[in-house]
């Protein structure tokens, strides 16, 4: 992995810039891989000098609200793919499982990303917040429970992607502004067209984490 | 189209029993619970990601399915070949038109029968296979390596030249699937008495539903008994297609729905990939989940059909309108799905006049069939007639507010012996939307702005409609059940599809038991265990459920006063249903508390049933509305950034005002997208295919383009002629007029008529290049 793209990954989360080189360096690892050795046996996908044949499985290590889990992966699976069918939490939405609508936001090392634009052997052992670590046991945290008071969706099925693209937001700037909000939101479509109600729903939520 | 409301929902529904008379109640004059800002009752679950949405459920040895479609717009299947596909890994069922589970397997394009895999393709994305598989990702590279031998035929996807005698026969037969005419009054007759006569072509493109949440359904058998979870608007609509497809008795099918992620008219039935996955989890025996992709959701599962609009209308100096002639034409797509269904209403019926005429031409062309689409027709009509209207007001010189206020009907004059309306609220609609928008100072305000040199010009623009239907109706069941401690469960079968539907309808039953809320448990979307509900659709779920729970309130009251005339002994006329208490009136310290009912306490419930009744005879109930809004426009980038938005809406009774707004914003953003950004496009010329299959390509309104400020303005009339609530339709209104008030905002700014939605920055820069050349 490049200087850039390390910088990226600590500084700023995924610059598109970033973004494009890793997947560059994905593509190379599966063209090695028609030279090599296939492996038996699963191996550790953040090992270097490994290279895997893209149907075998992995294991990968996650770290999601704070637990830990062990899956066994094909090397292209999503996060996204890995929470909801394989982990079994579906609180994070696929709507488009191609990086446009944002339903699948969860939060990596505290930064919103795309789960869909994301492969599970990706993150290991980063930090991954999803919309149920966002509760204090049974009850709404904050930017769950300004959504809710101001009617912040109407299916709700790009709700928890808005409230992890908030939740990050307000992990970075503490008290947003109007404009803040509105580009804090604006990789998350809506349908239903809940926007107003969302973007007074994250002002609430900052209130809110303050107090 | 007859002059009847005979729209999508109720098509081929049987008329349902009635209440009885005395059933009736009155009508509510002050509410304690009914139209409270209550936040909704599953909220918790929405935001805290426990909802379970029919693309969460996991099952135990669940599998995965995936469709193959055609990639040709026009095309013959002449051999398939799944061998390869047969030996990959996971792969453990494969469905063709070869495949004896699918041979007898029928599908329905409104009338017309169609085998569940056709062998001619006639459009891209007609289901051609479907796999079941271990993972997502092993059934969509099996899908794939399926290989089909297809005879690529000649298409016809531009429905204006369908018509042409060179254009390619999409059915075998002519491209034109229907025309119908409408005619009132004398038409040369009005435009001779009119003092001003304006002609134009309107144009609205495809626009395409894509639901957050994709279509699709988890199936599971067990033996002969079939479960379906569907993102679906109707669960007994999902039951009734799935049953008559596979031949199932209603009893051995269940369909259930408890959370969905949006629909706008797509996901009032099932598709085709439901009846396979069902058939694929037969076949495996284990249960499928199948989720279309979300470019499949722009191919198969519906669109609003683009519309080609040519309006002429005369106009008197003193406004009043004389004539309005009116020709439509839009596609279907390659089956007979209302390509043209009510695009003329609102010219029919919105404004007074006399003399009348309209044509619409319904147009095949291979293309995804349509689907009904939150107002059917009416945002195109609406496109056309109220830039119509703005054009006449300033020929005539006359403010536009004031010209549609001059042509308010009271009666529905394109039906049959123009009944009237319970209410007609579009008066105090304009009147009180422009007085609350500040509409004439506005006005000064921006031609002052726009006299100085500035490449930043700013208009407002005004656009009024009705919605055909939004009166609900039969039919429909609820039951009530009071718990022995005095607690509630409310059972309907109806969705709730983000509308708030559970949450204004445990509102109706607070209301009539004198409750809280929060003591009512809801169990609804789901064929085994709730009340049968037409699809949630048509801005008819409010009207139609919330009289039939009400009713079902009553009919428990009515239950426990006859149980507290057997305790107390006294005659059951002469008690009354007084908050937690049953009380004689004869003295009223003789009473008794409704936990403490000994039949109650001894059946351990008691359970009211409420049934719709019919709508008034001879009268019509819709909901009208205006909206109005400003807007700014980049001269030099094309730019549109809309300022502010102002939704004025008569839907009778608000029921809760934090969801009725929530409903107006929606529906103005949707029209944004209608007017400013939406835009299905096929390659005409070279492959007939679509070209923005996805929401990078294809623009929904994200959070930079809604408009700065919304706000809403109920206009509450008492309408007790409507329903028993006196609640009226809002889903479909809220985005009838936004993107004509648009486009009249537009041309205050630009003095452009944009004929031609959406109007992009593209757009803009040419229309205004166009202009300054002359
Ligand atoms: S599902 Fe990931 S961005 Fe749409
Ligand atoms: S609430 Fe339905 S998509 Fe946002």
């Amino acid at each position: 992995m490049s200087k850039d793209d390390q910088d990226n990954r600590h500084c700023e989360g995924y610059t598109r810039r970033g973004f494009i080189q890793f997947i560059g360096v994905g593509a190379g690892v599966v063209g090695a891989s028609l030279i090599s050795q296939p492996f038996n046996g699963p191996v550790l996908a953040n090992e270097d000098d490994q290279v895997l044949p893209a149907a075998s499985m992995v294991k990968v290590r996650l770290k999601i609200n704070g637990n830990r889990y062990e899956v066994l992966a094909e090397p292209r699976w999503s996060l996204l793919y890995v929470l909801r069918e394989i982990i079994g939490q579906t609180g994070t939405k696929l709507g488009c499982d191609r990086g446009e609508c944002g339903a699948c936001t969860v939060l990596i090392d505290d930064l919103p990303r795309y789960a869909c634009l994301t492969l599970a052997v990706e993150v290991e052992n980063r930090e991954i917040t999803t919309v149920e670590g966002l509760m204090n046991g049974e009850e709404l945290g904050p930017v769950q429970t300004a959504f809710a008071e101001n009617d912040a969706f109407q299916c709700g099925y790009c709700t928890p992607g808005q409230v992890m693209a908030v939740e990050g937001l307000l992990r970075k700037v503490e008290s947003p502004s109007a404009d803040e909000i509105r580009s804090g939101c604006s990789g998350n479509l809506c349908r239903c067209g809940a926007y107003q109600n969302i973007f007074a729903a994250a002002d609430q939520a900052a209130r809110l984490k303050k107090s | 189209m007859t002059t009847k409301d005979k729209i999508y929902y109720r098509e081929g529904l049987p008329v349902p029993e009635t209440p009885d008379p005395e059933n009736s109640p009155e009508f509510w004059r002050q509410t304690d619970v009914v139209g409270k800002p209550l936040p909704r009752v599953d909220a918790y679950e929405r935001v805290s990601g426990t909802a379970v949405y029919p693309s969460d459920i996991l099952l135990p040895n669940m599998i995965y399915g995936a469709m193959l479609r055609s990639p040709h717009p026009n095309a013959k299947v002449k051999g398939i070949d799944t061998s390869a596909a047969e030996k990959m890994d996971g792969v453990r069922a494969i469905i063709t038109g070869q495949s004896a589970e699918a041979k007898n397997v029928k599908w329905k394009y409104r009338d017309q029968q169609v085998p569940l895999f056709a062998s001619h393709c006639r459009f891209e994305g007609e289901a051609v296979a479907a796999v079941a598989a271990d993972t997502r990702y092993q059934a969509a590279d099996a899908a794939r390596a399926i290989k089909v031998d297809y005879e690529i035929l000649d298409f016809a996807v531009d429905y204006e030249h369908a018509l042409d005698a060179s254009a390619a026969k999409v059915g075998g037969k002519g491209n034109l699937l229907n025309e119908e005419r409408y005619g009132r009054g004398d038409l040369d007759k009005g435009f001779a008495e009119a003092d001003v006569v304006l002609e134009e072509t309107y144009r609205t493109p495809c626009e395409l539903h894509t639901p957050m949440e994709p279509h699709g359904c988890v199936a599971n058998w067990e033996r002969d008994r079939l479960t379906v979870w569907e993102s679906s608007q109707g669960v007994y609509a999902v039951q009734s297609r799935i049953a008559e497809a596979l031949d199932l008795p209603l009893s051995k099918v269940r369909a259930v729905g408890h959370y969905m992620g949006g629909g706008f008219g797509s996901k009032l039935w099932p598709g085709k990939y439901t009846v396979l996955c069902c058939l694929l989890a037969k076949k495996t025996a284990r249960p499928v989940k199948m989720m279309l992709s979300r470019e499949e959701t722009y191919l198969c599962v519906g669109n609003r059909p683009a519309s080609t609009m040519r309006i002429k209308a005369g106009v008197k100096k003193d406004g009043t309108l004389t004539a309005l002639e009116f020709d439509c034409s839009g596609p279907s797509g390659a089956y007979p799905a209302g390509g043209v269904q009510l695009v003329d209403w609102l010219v029919r019926d919105l404004y007074r006049c006399a003399n009348v005429r309209t044509s619409s031409k319904d147009i095949l062309i291979n293309a995804g069939p349509a689907r009904p689409f939150r107002a059917p027709g009416h945002p195109q009509g609406a496109w056309a007639l109220e830039q119509m209207v703005d054009a006449l007001a300033e020929k005539i010189d006359m403010d536009p507010v004031a010209l549609r206020l001059k042509n308010i009907p009271l009666e529905s004059q394109a039906r049959e012996g123009a009944p009237p309306y319970t209410t007609t609220g579009l008066r105090q609609c304009l009147e009180r939307g422009a007085e609350q928008f500040d509409w004439r100072e506005s006005i000064k305000r921006i031609n002052g702005h726009n006299g100085r040199d500035n490449h930043l010009k700013r208009g407002i623009g005004v656009g009024a409609c009705l919605w055909i239907a939004g009166d609900g109706g039969p039919p429909s069941t609820v039951i009530i059940k009071l718990y022995k401690d005095g607690s509630v469960n409310l059972n309907m079968g109806a969705s709730d599809i983000g509308t708030g539907t559970k949450t204004v309808m445990a509102q109706v039953a607070a209301e009539e038991l004198g409750v809280h809320p929060s003591v009512i448990q809801i169990e609804h979307a789901d064929t085994a265990t709730t009340q049968f509900a037409t699809p949630s659709g048509g801005s008819k779920t409010v009207p139609t459920e919330a009289p039939t729970v009400r009713n079902a309130a009553i009919s428990l009251k009515q239950a426990l006063i006859t149980m507290a005339a057997e305790d107390l002994k006294v005659d059951r006329d002469e008690l009354n249903y007084i908050g937690d208490e049953i009380v004689w009136s004869g003295d009223d310290s003789k009473k008794i508390r409704i936990t403490e009912l000994s039949t109650l306490q001894k059946r351990g419930e008691v359970i009211g049933v409420g049934y719709r009744g019919p709508n008034p005879e001879d009268k019509v109930v819709n909901p009208f509305a205006a909206q109005f809004c400003e807007l700014e426009v980049n001269t030099l980038s094309g730019e549109i950034r809309i300022l502010r938005f102002l939704g004025a809406h008569d839907s009778g009774r608000v029921l809760n005002r934090l969801t009725f707004d929530n409903q107006v914003y929606g529906g103005i953003v949707m029209g944004v997208g209608l007017g400013l950004t939406e835009n299905r496009q096929l390659d005409e010329n070279q492959t007939g295919k679509l070209c923005n299959r996805n929401w990078h390509d294809y623009k929904l309104p994200t959070a930079l383009d809604v408009p700065l400020v919304m706000s809403s303005l109920p206009i509450e009339l008492d309408d007790p002629e409507s329903n028993n609530t006196g609640a009226k339709g809002l889903g479909e209104p809220v985005t009838i007029p936004t993107a004509a008030a648009i486009a009249n905002a537009l041309y205050m700014a630009t003095g452009v008529r944009f004929t031609r939605a959406p109007v992009t920055p593209m757009a803009v820069i040419r229309e205004l290049s166009k202009k300054e050349k002359g």
